[in-house]
């Protein structure tokens, strides 16, 4: 099969520049010339042609919870939304911490998936945060990280051992910040509006403790860490300080941290529950300038997908989390890339390149050798948002009704249209 | 004039003018419940319903209470005893007792919001007896009646709430309350037991209690919660009773004509000693008999607004 995609603007985030040209696939990857003419031509007049975004952190909740979502409709809805591979955390039940489930993801991904699901591999045996789980033979498996995602690495001792080991599988943990004695019990960001609503806060030092922690873990043995759904002023400062003396730290944040702050949680709203919580204007503002100053290396969704019936119950009994995959690029382009705080290569970079570079994968830019997986975008005309045509099984975003620019209008995976179907 | 919504939620949707409507019509209701007969029609025909997945003594009976006055049938629910138990979730629950042609439900939860979450689904007027840490305004209503009965206006008045105000919702009603009658609110806690950011709130937070009830019109003690103490935020009973009771010696610091109050149950010997729970200037027990006045009010407002 031979492609060409031609009239596109070709977003390139490693050069970050913008050209007029076409893009041609062979056999599912980039070419420099085709061996014949093209099988089909795919007219990209009037759209932005990037890589296909890669997404370092997400939840498909298979196996365990596939009332919530499962491969099939989760990467159903990551490329409606651009994205063409997903790293998938492990906390699905029987957690990922053995090569058996790693398999059976990469299995299922293959055969039903829509696009690539990179797993992540635990970094403690039933994430209990007591003995490492077998990393290597994970890594054999295809992990591309290491995380217990949604619950912190309880002790540094825990989290040294870890970022040592993985290390020697080339793997980086991904580490969930949270000190839980501080978090325990808290339900939104603490501060006036919990302090209104009477619901129990969450101190923004609850993050940023752990994050001092393990990037002085990662300086003390020389070796990388990565920092997930990064929320709070102080995180990014610290992570700031320490890229300067040149420890080996790269982050993350999520649209939600740069859009919404805790005013989203009046009246109660369940849609704007998630962990770390929605913060200040104060702290959007420092993930913005983190953002621009390349303090934040990345942006992912923690699309984090509910049953109706983990969501419209009492605040305090609601499950954390909003689903991310069909509105994080509209939300970067419309809140990064329009105000100027990015150009739409530096924000392509984050959503793809550096993920890529993270997690060991050559994906992430638009060149001879690549894997063909490519994102279509109207960047001109506004949409609505609407949540009741997403893909994934579940509806609990806060996006709904939002005016957006950046839709989504084809993906390929591969050199294959996944989207639209 | 009438309520604005179908439901009382919390102080902080309420406006002073519905505040005062609540307060004038409670006038009337204490006349009643000072009758020999205790008897009105004002809910004649009416179904009041009360919802309690919390313990309760005075917010409850009284609701009860008030109901029966006015000749409402009334039921009552709670946690324990029904398919709650059976994990049935909030909004089954309600919905069940709102297609029993209930008109008014009264509902106590332990979680923050769970009435806002309930109200918009049912047809029923929901009522808020107290919601997590949120708000508790029926109680700040009460409070509210009883000080202007003793103050004669709230306009000015000096407000000294004293206690565990990280998880009482009756401060946080009150502080509401008393900011759009036009109180000064002042508050003291140990700190471990103060929200965040309650110094950007009109409360005045003062680093003692006896710097909190120097000079107030009103002293009110709140029950140190010890159902929702999480962790361990004072050393022990005693030393809490020390540093942070409102002995009679902290009480003198008060205006001669000072009034203290308690939601209660009190803690005897905790939050304050028995002479002055049971002191001359202790109005704690006319603070229920206004309770009923107050729901009274409150029952006949919410009915008078569906009746159109």
């Amino acid at each position: 099969m031979k492609i060409k995609i031609s009239g596109g603007r070709v977003v390139d985030p490693v050069g970050l520049k913008e050209n007029e040209q076409d893009i041609l696939i062979e056999k599912g990857v980039i070419v420099e010339t085709l061996t014949g003419e093209p099988d089909q031509v795919i007219d990209a007049t009037g759209l932005a042609v990037l890589p296909g975004l890669v997404d370092p952190h997400t939840h498909l909740r298979d196996p365990g919870f596939e009332y919530r979502e499962d491969i099939v409709s989760g990467t159903r809805a990551a490329v409606r939304g651009g994205i063409t591979a997903v790293a998938a955390m492990p906390n699905t039940k029987p957690v990922v911490d053995n090569p058996a489930i790693v398999r059976y993801i990469k299995d299922k991904a293959e055969r039903e998936g829509s696009c690539k699901v990179l797993p992540v591999g635990a970094v403690s045996k039933n994430q209990d945060g007591k003995e490492l789980a077998e990393i290597g033979l994970m890594a054999e498996a295809g992990i591309v990280a290491i995380s217990d995602d949604g619950k912190p690495v309880l002790t540094a001792d825990l989290m040294k051992k870890a970022i040592q080991y993985a290390a020697q599988f080339n793997l980086t943990v991904i580490s969930h910040c949270e000190e839980p004695s501080l978090a325990e019990g808290g339900h939104m960001n603490e501060g006036l509006v919990s302090l209104g609503l009477g619901l129990r806060g969450i101190p923004t030092i609850a993050e940023e403790i752990m994050v001092a922690r393990d990037i002085l873990v990662a300086e003390y043995v020389g070796l990388p860490v990565h920092l997930a759904h990064l929320s709070t002023a102080g995180s990014i400062e610290l992570v700031r300080q320490a890229k300067a003396r040149g420890v080996k730290v790269t982050c993350e944040t999520c649209p939600h941290y740069f859009t919404l702050t805790e005013e989203a949680c009046r009246d109660f709203n369940t849609s704007a529950k998630m962990n770390p919580p929605l913060r200040t204007q104060k702290d959007v503002d420092a993930i913005i300038a983190g953002l621009k100053d390349g303090t934040i290396d990345m942006i992912g969704t923690d699309h984090a997908p509910h049953h109706a019936d983990e969501k419209q119950i009492e605040f305090g009994l609601a499950n954390n989390g909003i689903i991310g995959f069909e509105s994080s690029f509209a939300l970067g382009y419309t809140y990064l890339v329009l105000p100027g705080h990015l150009t739409l290569p530096e924000l392509v970079a984050k959503m793809s390149t550096r993920p890529a570079e993270l997690l060991n994968q050559k994906m992430g830019r638009l060149e001879p050798g690549y894997p063909a997986d490519i994102t279509l975008v109207e960047l001109s005309k506004p949409f609505m948002f609407d949540k009741n045509a997403s893909a994934s099984k579940a509806r609990n975003t806060p996006y709904h009704g939002w005016m957006l620019r950046g839709q989504v209008k084809m993906t390929l995976c591969d050199g294959k249209v996944v989207f639209p179907w | 004039m009438q309520l604005r919504s179908k439901d009382l939620l919390g102080i902080k949707e309420l406006s002073a003018e519905e505040i005062n409507l609540i307060l004038d019509t409670a006038e009337t209701m204490k006349h009643v419940l000072s009758a020999s007969s205790k008897k009105t029609a004002h809910l004649q025909g009416k179904s009041v319903v009360t919802l309690f997945y919390e313990n309760s003594t005075r917010t409850r009976l009284s609701f009860e209470m008030a109901s029966k006055f006015m000749g409402a049938s009334s039921a009552n629910i709670s946690s324990s005893g029904s398919s709650i138990n059976k994990g049935e979730s909030l909004v089954d629950t309600a919905r069940t007792i709102d297609v029993m042609a209930t008109d008014i439900l009264i509902m106590r939860h332990s979680q923050s919001g769970a009435p806002h979450m309930v109200a918009p689904l049912i047809k029923a007027s929901v009522v808020n007896a107290g919601d997590g840490m949120n708000e508790h305004p029926t109680q700040a209503l009460l409070d509210l009646f009883t000080m202007r009965h003793h103050k004669g206006s709230l306009q000015g008045l000096e407000v000294a709430i004293v206690g565990d105000l990280l998880h009482s919702r009756v401060a946080r009603s009150n502080l509401w309350a008393l900011e759009k009658m036009g109180a000064k609110v002042r508050m003291a806690a140990p700190s471990t037991m103060l929200p965040k950011d309650l110094d950007k709130t009109p409360a005045i937070v003062c680093p003692t209690v006896q710097d909190a009830v120097r000079g107030a019109d009103v002293v009110m003690g709140l029950r140190v919660q010890l159902e929702r103490q999480q962790k361990a935020l004072y050393p022990s009973i005693r030393e809490y009773a020390r540093f942070f009771a409102i002995d009679d010696k902290t009480l003198q610091l008060a205006k001669p004509d000072a009034i203290l109050m308690h939601p209660g149950p009190c803690n005897h010997g905790v939050e304050m000693p028995s002479s002055v729970y049971d002191g001359p200037q202790s109005v704690i027990n006319e603070q229920v008999t206004n309770g009923v006045a107050v729901r009274m009010a409150i029952l006949y407002l919410l009915s008078a607004r569906r009746n159109g």
